[in-house]
């Protein structure tokens, strides 16, 4: 066989890793465009959610201390799409991992950290998509942005750093699991996190142990740090996470990477050791 | 590879544990350049796990490996460079074409995009999935999706490279199609270690086999020479019962062997001593001379399976002086 292809010469390990994050973020981007469907579901899951939140539910809706339900519930929404970045990369990685596809990448000479970074920068990609989308459905209907350009270009750059580290997450979930099916049954549990949150409905109707974990729960710090940025309607309690939204968010997101990334680069580059 | 006395792939005493499961328990092989090697053995000998040390996806807990001059623990990265591996899954991304992902391979060896790109096409035309390039893997059949797993392995033109069990569960055209592949890769001086459960894979590839079980080497040789070590199987079948026992006295006296009668069946066999040719002609004359009349009887050269099956019965140290 020609020559021409044995291995280039290496580049240095920065460059390699530039390089590789590209190609991986490439590889997840092919795969979304030769999937319309799978798009066409991420950028119908903001509307459904609207519908049936918005005016479903909202239709029973009171607030304590006043406001419009569907106003609450926007930054409630925006905050789930961030978490919903769990999802696709848990089933990703677990699927590879369950192909052989990992194996093979880790038999070449790649940089562990680009394969990983290239995958979840793709999916920020299109969740900047799905936000956007979301804020468009949401304006459609009568929900505004009332803080200032500043605050909710804050707001937006939380939930795009929030949706980053649930990817990382669910990396980090999907290399541990290693099978597409159990990945599919673990995102059945991701439900209930999400739920047991501020984001539908006030906390202060919880039980008290519930709301305990409810006011703690990173979901939560985003939500009401998006209701305080936006200036929309919120009814928070005065657990600490609560009355400091802003860097609550930010304090979970940074626990969460600096577990989730080495951890999951880790579990990447030993896998099956 | 420029040091030929060197084998491509050598393994000295490669020890591996899971849990309390010993997976390699004291390896020893050794691929010269060139060659191709195959690594032979039932489910759970340790096959699996010996590629797995090679292609640096697992560290040996005792023991030394090396590909193409390098330690796989020392020198990781190097042999990375030197491999292609194709598993016992088709490892391809199923949501992306053919072409794309021979192509992002390419990217990923630092081939650059322009020719990365004119690999995966070259690759595509040479093994003749051109037509089928650019359609999704998932529209493959499983014999495609093996092959163009085959084909990503070869995207650098690695000179040493990794099968594991290539063709389990494939339909016999995809397997020869493979076969093919691999000897034509062979014939390019590629080395090749390939596992697999087959022995007529082992036997229309190999240069060397090494016959693994529990952990470890029980024989090493060319096919040739390991169904040498054991002796031809012959077998008469009787039209009078009465004859059964002159029938055994001349069958063990001609082969050496220990004669078994099945009275049911009215059949003699006797698997003859390694190294006692015996011919048909010779084994028909001798039950005439007897007044035995055969309904039939054959000679039967050792197959691999047979040599197989001798080995992995009896222990591992009787068989490795006699291998």
């Amino acid at each position: 066989m020609a020559a021409v292809y044995a291995p280039a010469p290496m580049p240095s390990r920065p460059a390699r890793m530039v390089v590789d994050t590209w190609t991986s973020m490439l590889r997840i981007l092919l795969n979304y465009r030769h999937s319309p469907g799978l798009l066409a579901a991420s950028l119908g899951v903001p509307v459904i959610m609207v519908v049936v939140f918005g005016y479903v539910f909202g239709s029973a809706m009171r607030i304590p201390g006043g406001g419009d339900y569907r106003e609450f519930l926007m930054p409630g929404l925006f905050a789930m799409v961030a978490t919903n970045g769990i999802m696709p990369t848990m089933v990703g990685a677990a699927r590879d991992v369950g192909r052989g596809v990992t194996d093979r990448l880790r038999s070449m000479p790649v940089s562990r950290t680009g394969l990983l970074l290239g995958q979840t920068l793709a999916d920020l990609l299109v969740s900047v998509l799905v936000l956007a989308l979301l804020a468009l459905v949401g304006l459609a209907a009568g929900w505004r942005a009332r803080g200032g350009a500043t605050d909710a270009a804050g707001a937006f750059a939380l939930l795009l750093l929030f949706r980053f580290v649930m990817t990382w997450v669910g990396t980090c979930l999907g290399l541990a699991v290693g099978k597409e099916e159990a990945a599919g049954q673990l995102s059945v549990a991701v439900f209930p996190v999400a739920m047991v949150t501020n984001a539908y409905v006030p906390t202060g109707g919880m039980p008290g142990w519930l709301r305990v974990v409810a006011d703690w729960n990173p979901i939560s710090s985003v939500v009401q740090a998006c209701r305080e940025l936006f200036g929309n309607p919120s009814a928070a309690g005065d657990a600490w996470p609560m009355r400091h939204a802003v860097l609550a968010g930010l304090l979970w997101s940074a626990l969460l990477l600096a577990l989730c990334v080495p951890l999951a680069v880790r579990k990447f580059a030993t896998h099956g050791r | 590879m420029s040091d030929t006395a060197r084998p491509a792939i050598e393994m000295t005493g490669v020890e591996k544990r899971f849990g309390s499961t010993e997976a390699l328990r004291g390896l020893d092989l050794a691929v010269p350049a060139g060659t191709v090697c195959g690594l032979l053995g039932p489910n759970g000998a340790g096959k699996t796990t010996a590629v797995r040390v090679l292609a640096t996806l697992v560290a040996p807990d005792r023991g030394t490996a090396r590909v193409a001059g390098h330690d796989v623990v020392r020198a990781a990265e190097d042999v990375r460079r030197a491999i292609g591996l194709a598993g016992q899954h088709a490892a391809v991304d199923e949501g992306i074409t053919g072409r794309d992902n021979l192509h992002l391979l390419g990217r990923l060896h630092h081939l650059g995009a322009r020719r990365a790109r004119a690999r995966a096409d070259e690759l595509l035309e040479r093994f003749d999935l051109t037509g089928a390039g650019d359609r999704l893997v998932r529209t493959y059949s499983g014999g495609m999706r093996r092959r163009l797993d085959l084909i990503a392995s070869l995207v650098t033109s690695p000179p040493v490279l990794f099968l594991d069990e290539p063709t389990t569960g494939l339909d016999p055209r995809s397997r020869q199609e493979i076969w093919d592949t691999v000897k034509e890769l062979a014939d390019g001086g590629t080395t090749v270690l390939l596992t697999t459960q087959y022995l007529e894979e082992a036997d229309r590839l190999a240069d060397d086999i090494v016959v693994v079980d529990h952990g470890a080497a029980i024989a090493t040789g060319p096919p040739a020479r390991l169904k040498a070590a054991i002796g031809s199987q012959l077998s008469v079948t009787l039209a009078d019962p009465e004859q059964l026992a002159s029938a055994a006295a001349v069958l063990s006296a001609l082969s050496g062997g220990d004669a078994k009668v099945d009275v049911a069946e009215r059949t003699v066999t006797v698997l003859a001593q390694p190294g006692v040719a015996v011919l048909l002609p010779s084994l028909v004359r001798e039950l005439d001379t007897v007044g035995i009349t055969a309904e039939d009887a054959a000679v039967r050269a050792p197959s691999l399976d047979d040599v197989f099956l001798a080995l992995t019965r009896e222990s591992a140290d009787t068989l490795r002086s006699a291998a």
